[in-house]
């Protein structure tokens, strides 16, 4: 089926470039960075999203998706060696294409919170559509980030994840060839657009 | 770089290293387990930082590696030979040149930008250590944010010294919530961290710890109202390039107690002797031969 279809042409700089863009997202929240140009993902996986599956994901983390992302999973298993997880609260990685709970998602216990999940959630563009504010480490003044496909409500309920800090879940976001980051350490509130 | 994979480490290796990082990055302060691996070199000698640094590092980088300030000293050297020749990448010793800087207890003195990484090599990530040697306490105390004991060391060093005596290695609280080792870099250098430009990475190898900071956030090293932090330095201009604000050396010079104090960033250094500033020891030649490796 889909794992005829290939990773990255160069695993090596293909995996380190992506890491690149995501540490940098990752570092100054809500920054665009490009990824995954002239991957051929599976559908419904947009390139970045794929590359940043390809990049962080291996044997040693389990992975759970969504039910809309799972005619990808035969390729995911194939090219990353994932084990997938039933349950995304047992996930290290979360794939998905609409926001879960984040309060059903691992987020770490207080002496351990790098033990949160990571959650890879597909949207259906960065850029435009809801204005979000950010403000927190990375960002010398408060940010804007422009997401479309995000759910009525999602401010407050990043509010509660970010409250647990430094438990909580951090977000990969990915579109087309775009990602952005939201780690758990960043304040969110909606702008009136 | 045949029979080694780019920068060294095995693509497995360099994902855990990645997903650490990028945890780390999402809790600044917090010291993240990692597995860390046997290098080619002691621990003690930057493993830590060298496998923070191959995670990171791709073909278009531009690695400076520093050891003390100094480009040119046999760690520097051998870390700066050892990514040339496992990765290919492009070496400098221009501060303003490099995209990757790994250094050994010093931050530059030219301001580092946002396209900049600094990795730190760490040789004890725990800043509670000396107060506490047990890990799973130590763990619990970052996990409820309780250094009091920190603040009574420095209180003791007040009633008995008069001052914070600690000149290395001087605690900082990021982002306020961590209680964070900026590694031995000098206190001299800790306002340099605060609300740094660059993304700033540390690898501790022996200890298994890696964590950051990232661009823009507040690192205040611990101090109180009535004894407010303040950095020294040794009350002398460098010899060589007149600079009075950089961080010195000291160098003895001969067996009658001569001694000269230079610039610890050799390129800050030797920038300044380019550009014209010269010190009062300057005619002596001593360090300029420096920049040759």
């Amino acid at each position: 089926m889909s794992i005829d279809l290939p990773g990255f042409a160069d695993p090596v700089s293909g995996a380190q470039t992506c890491f690149r863009a995501v540490l940098d997202a990752m570092a100054r929240p809500g920054s665009l960075h490009a990824a995954g140009q002239g991957l051929t993902p599976p559908a419904p996986l947009d390139p970045a999203t794929a590359a940043v599956l390809l990049t962080l994901v291996d044997a040693d983390t389990t992975l759970a998706t969504d039910a809309a992302c799972a005619p990808a999973r035969d390729w995911l298993v194939f090219h990353c060696g994932a084990p997938l997880a039933a349950d995304p609260a047992a996930a290290a990685f979360v794939l998905a294409t609409a926001l879960p709970d984040l309060a059903t998602l691992r987020a770490g216990t207080d002496e351990g919170p790098e033990e949160a999940a990571t959650l890879v959630l597909q949207v259906a563009a960065l850029g435009r559509g809801a204005a979000l504010r950010l403000a927190g480490p990375g960002l010398r003044t408060p940010a804007t980030l422009r997401v479309e496909g995000l759910p009525e409500g999602f401010a407050s309920a990043w509010a509660r994840n970010h409250a647990l800090f430094p438990r909580g879940v951090d977000i990969i976001l990915c579109a087309g060839d775009q990602l952005a980051a939201l780690p758990r350490s960043v304040a969110i509130t909606e702008e009136a657009s | 770089m045949k029979g080694y994979n780019f920068a060294y480490l095995d693509e497995q290796t360099k994902r855990m290293i990645r997903r650490a990082l990028l945890k780390a990055v999402a809790i600044p302060g917090h010291q993240v387990p990692f597995g860390s691996r046997e290098m080619p070199l002691p621990y003690g000698w930057g493993t830590g930082g060298i496998q923070v640094t191959a995670a990171v590092l791709g073909e278009a980088d531009v690695l400076k590696v520093i050891d003390q300030g100094a480009d040119d000293t046999t760690n520097a050297v051998s870390i700066r030979r050892f990514f040339g020749r496992t990765a290919g990448v492009a070496t400098t010793t221009h501060t303003t040149e490099a995209t990757v800087i790994q250094t050994r207890h010093r931050i530059p003195e030219v301001a580092l930008r946002e396209d900049q990484i600094i990795v730190y090599q760490v040789p004890q990530p725990e800043p509670l250590s000396k107060l506490e040697p047990s890990r799973a306490e130590t763990r619990r105390m970052h996990g409820l944010a309780e250094y009091g004991a920190m603040h009574v060391k420095l209180y003791e060093d007040i009633t008995r010294f008069g001052h914070v005596a600690i000149s290395y290695d001087y605690p900082v609280m990021v982002n306020g919530r961590y209680l964070m080792a900026p590694s031995p870099i000098p206190a001299f250098d800790n306002p340099k961290m605060h609300m740094m430009p660059a993304l700033q990475l540390f690898g501790a190898g022996r200890e298994q710890r890696i964590y950051a900071v990232p661009p823009w956030t507040a690192v205040r090293s611990l101090d109180f109202e009535d004894h407010p932090f303040r950095t020294t330095r040794a009350p002398h201009a460098c010899g060589l390039c007149g600079a009075a604000d950089s961080y010195l050396d000291e160098v003895v010079t001969d067996d009658r107690g001569g001694r000269l104090f230079v610039c610890s960033d050799t390129d800050f250094c030797e920038g300044r002797r380019a550009a014209g500033h010269l010190g009062s020891e300057a005619g002596a030649e001593t360090g300029t031969d420096m920049a040759a490796e």
